[in-house]
């Protein structure tokens, strides 16, 4: 049995010393932050820019509701034709000019407006435009129902229901979306890391079958020693590559904020609005140490253990299966129709965590896929962060889940191995699943 | 315990296929025992079957007296036909791994392929990739680690397909020297010539069945069927051919008058030539007389066409 650890060995530094491995690792995490950088530096850019429209206001009314705001200045045009207007637009550059004609009526007036611009006029100009005309026609409206503004605003009746658990606990609303996001995270690691290195583990097979060494291989070693250590050292290989990409992008993430002097706050859109609302500020900042609290309170060692058990489990279970295909064809293009069946539970895990588990953690159909061994990595670690037992995933549902997964991993392993075992002494034939199922009683 | 390998009746199905059907094979030790037969026959699969890469679905193997185990693994050497070597890994490096895989410990597979790197005067190559090497080249390196754990048994499937012939020369010397050295050998081959000389058993397999083995030189002597080719300078061709034709059984002939040079096959009835030699000696100057030894292939065909014949009555 000493010659697992050979095995393995060999297949790390194999995969470890691979030119395209080592550039990925590198520069994935590079390329990651660079992607980062840019889309923080175009949106900064994009806020930053600033933007003059001219108005040409021929009507008595909206004489006061433009004002300067944020990055755009608005200038007046008087005594001039729109003709006129549009020329001196263009030629100073400005961004557009907004034409507002002459009539006795609001809304006659509204309806005949004009944006004129070089080319289609940016959303958020538009925008800004028109909510300008629509408070003004929301005024008139009032006047016109007899409605003073102070009695309208007081009619702005926003509520939130308050929730609490029986025990009294007070719930958050989107906390259970925030905490099936942070499994969800997890989920999703998962499914990455079993298509990429399975992949892996895959074209590994392949390459022992057309470089003709398996048999060599095989003829000392037992080929179900050579598959585990084929899919341990690969993984290892892998988690080595995920833990240079955490370590060096958030390295180059935090060092490239200091430089280009982002602040990674502001960069959650919502995030930097909220502080304008004034008066709201204080709950806002209330309901977000709440957040806070509730995310403290989620059980992080527990989900880190069970995304461990999880995280394995599943992965030898696909990865066997990654590499009883490999086994079982001659080169990768013969794989697609072995891969997709593969690929869509772990697709429909994450679908079906994502649309469901979201809204209800511990509905029927989430249940039932944190069950099923083939989506039950993915989607009870989407459930898990809600706890175990009272209020979360119920223990039985837990232990259940874990003790299919391992039956599966058994019963996969084993199948996996004998089709791998077969098949990698096949060679020039494009095996079919009825083959495939041949090959299980030999 | 004169024998290595023994097999006992070993069968062994794929599915509805049956690739070897109550093999039985008795491989003495110290000697050079040659697997013959067509490609599909079913040797490979026997290989596979002594090398614990599959197993019998009936019958028994033992190796050295004891019914074949895991450990047995070390003690044999496989060049498989199908063989190659990790591409992108040193070659170096490649060997020491396999021969690790094979239970020695990493100073001694060090130490020892030091050694046959230099008799094989392939020392320089061992930070070389596997894909800059030629294909010669790497079988080179793939017969120093099937060797490397000094096996008790070593088989080789059609060990000279890929070789040139300069190559194919120096590996087969090496071959004896390890028999010379007490190692016993088995070929396995479909091109039956190329190992004639080399064995001195031989199994012949045709369509999983093994249909006749033994001692080469018997098997020889046992389908030998006493026919010889002479040759005669005489200037009377025509009347010396018809006294031998009255007298005994000629199959062929051939005349050339301007050489004067006759020359025949003969059937005798019995192995004894005495009585013939005596008459052409009378008669004629005899440049050659050859008894025909059939060929390994000869007897093949031979040994199918009869097993057949077996089968139809």
């Amino acid at each position: 049995m000493n010659k697992l650890p050979l095995i393995i060995k060999r297949e790390y530094l194999a995969k470890v010393r691979n030119k395209s491995f080592v550039i990925m690792t590198f520069l994935s995490p590079i390329l990651m932050v660079a992607m980062v950088i840019l889309v923080a530096y175009l949106a900064k850019v994009n806020d930053n820019e600033s933007r003059v429209i001219g108005i040409l206001n021929e009507s008595k009314f909206f004489s006061n509701d433009f004002v300067p705001s944020g990055t755009t200045t608005f200038v007046d045009f008087k005594d001039v034709t729109l003709e006129e207007a549009k020329d001196s637009v263009a030629g100073l550059g400005f961004d557009g000019l907004l034409y507002i004609p002459q009539d006795s009526d609001l809304r006659t007036v509204t309806s005949h407006s004009f944006f004129y611009s070089k080319d289609a006029p940016p959303t958020q100009v538009v925008e800004r435009l028109e909510n300008t005309f629509q408070e003004r026609l929301r005024q008139e409206r009032l006047q016109e129902m007899g409605i003073s503004a102070e009695d309208f605003a007081k009619m702005d009746t926003h509520f939130e229901m308050n929730t609490a658990t029986y025990s009294g606990e007070t719930n958050l609303k989107g906390i259970n979306e925030i905490k099936a996001f942070i499994g969800g995270g997890f989920g999703y690691l998962i499914m990455m890391f079993i298509i990429i290195y399975g992949g892996f583990v895959m074209r590994s097979v392949i390459e022992e079958k057309t470089s003709r060494i398996i048999e060599v291989i095989i003829s000392s070693v037992k080929p179900f020693q050579l598959m585990l250590g084929k899919i341990i050292g690969t993984s290892l290989a892998g988690i080595t590559q995920f833990a240079i990409w955490i370590v060096s992008a958030s390295l180059l993430l935090l060092i490239s904020f200091a430089v280009f002097d982002i602040d990674p706050v502001a960069m959650n859109s919502g995030a930097a609005i909220t502080p304008n609302i004034g008066p709201g500020l204080p709950s806002v900042d209330h309901t977000m140490q709440l957040y806070a609290q509730e995310l403290f309170k989620i059980p992080w060692g527990m989900l880190i253990t069970f995304f461990l058990v999880y995280f394995i489990l599943g992965y030898l279970i696909y990865s066997s299966i990654y590499a009883a295909i490999g086994a079982a064809v001659d080169n990768e293009t013969d794989t697609q129709q072995f891969i997709f069946p593969i690929i869509l539970p772990l697709m429909l895990a994450i679908y079906v965590g994502f649309f469901s588990v979201f809204s209800n953690p511990h509905g029927p159909i989430a249940v039932g896929f944190s069950l099923f061994p083939l989506t039950s990595p993915i989607v009870m670690l989407m459930r898990l962060p809600g706890g175990i037992g009272e209020g979360g995933v119920p223990v039985w549902e837990l232990v259940t889940s874990i003790i299919l997964l391992i039956v599966t991993f058994i019963g996969i392993v084993w199948l996996a191995a004998k089709i791998y075992r077969v098949g990698i002494l096949m060679y020039g034939k494009k095996p079919t699943y009825k083959e495939l199922f041949k090959w299980l009683r030999y | 315990m004169n024998n290595i390998l023994v097999t006992k009746e070993v069968t062994k199905q794929f599915g509805d296929y049956t690739a070897l059907n109550k093999v039985s094979l008795e491989i003495p030790k110290n000697s050079i025992y040659g697997l013959l037969g067509p490609n599909g026959a079913g040797k490979t699969t026997l290989i596979r079957i002594i090398n614990q890469i599959t197993y019998p679905d009936k019958g028994e193997v033992l190796f050295d007296g004891e019914p074949l185990k895991a450990e047995h693994i070390a003690q044999i050497g496989y060049l498989p036909e199908e063989r190659g070597l990790y591409k992108s890994m040193k070659v170096g490096e490649q060997a020491l791994y396999l021969a690790q895989l094979k239970g020695l410990s990493k100073a001694e597979a060090k130490k020892r392929l030091k050694f046959w790197f230099e008799r094989l005067e392939i020392g320089d190559w061992w930070n070389k990739k596997i894909q800059e090497l030629s294909k010669g080249m790497a079988q080179k390196i793939q017969f120093i680690v099937t060797v490397l754990h000094e096996p008790k048994l070593l088989i080789f499937d059609e060990p000279f397909s890929g070789f040139d012939p300069i190559n194919a020369n120096i590996i087969k010397e090496e071959i004896l020297k390890l028999k010379e050295n007490g190692t016993s050998i088995i070929f396995s081959t479909h091109r039956m010539e190329s190992v004639e000389e080399l064995c001195e058993y031989i199994a012949l397999i045709h369509r999983s069945e093994k249909i006749l083995d033994g001692r080469l030189s018997e098997i020889k002597k046992a389908y030998k069927n006493n026919i010889f080719k002479v040759g005669l300078e005489t200037n009377n061709g025509d009347i010396l051919l018809k006294g031998l034709t009255d007298k005994f059984t000629i199959n062929t002939s051939q005349f050339d008058s301007v050489e004067n040079q006759l020359n025949l096959t003969l059937q005798l009835p019995t192995n004894d030539s005495r009585e013939i030699l005596t008459y052409l000696s009378s008669k004629a100057n005899i440049n050659h007389f050859v008894e025909t030894i059939p060929s390994t292939s000869d007897i093949f065909i031979q040994a199918v066409q009869s097993k057949s014949k077996g089968v139809n009555e």
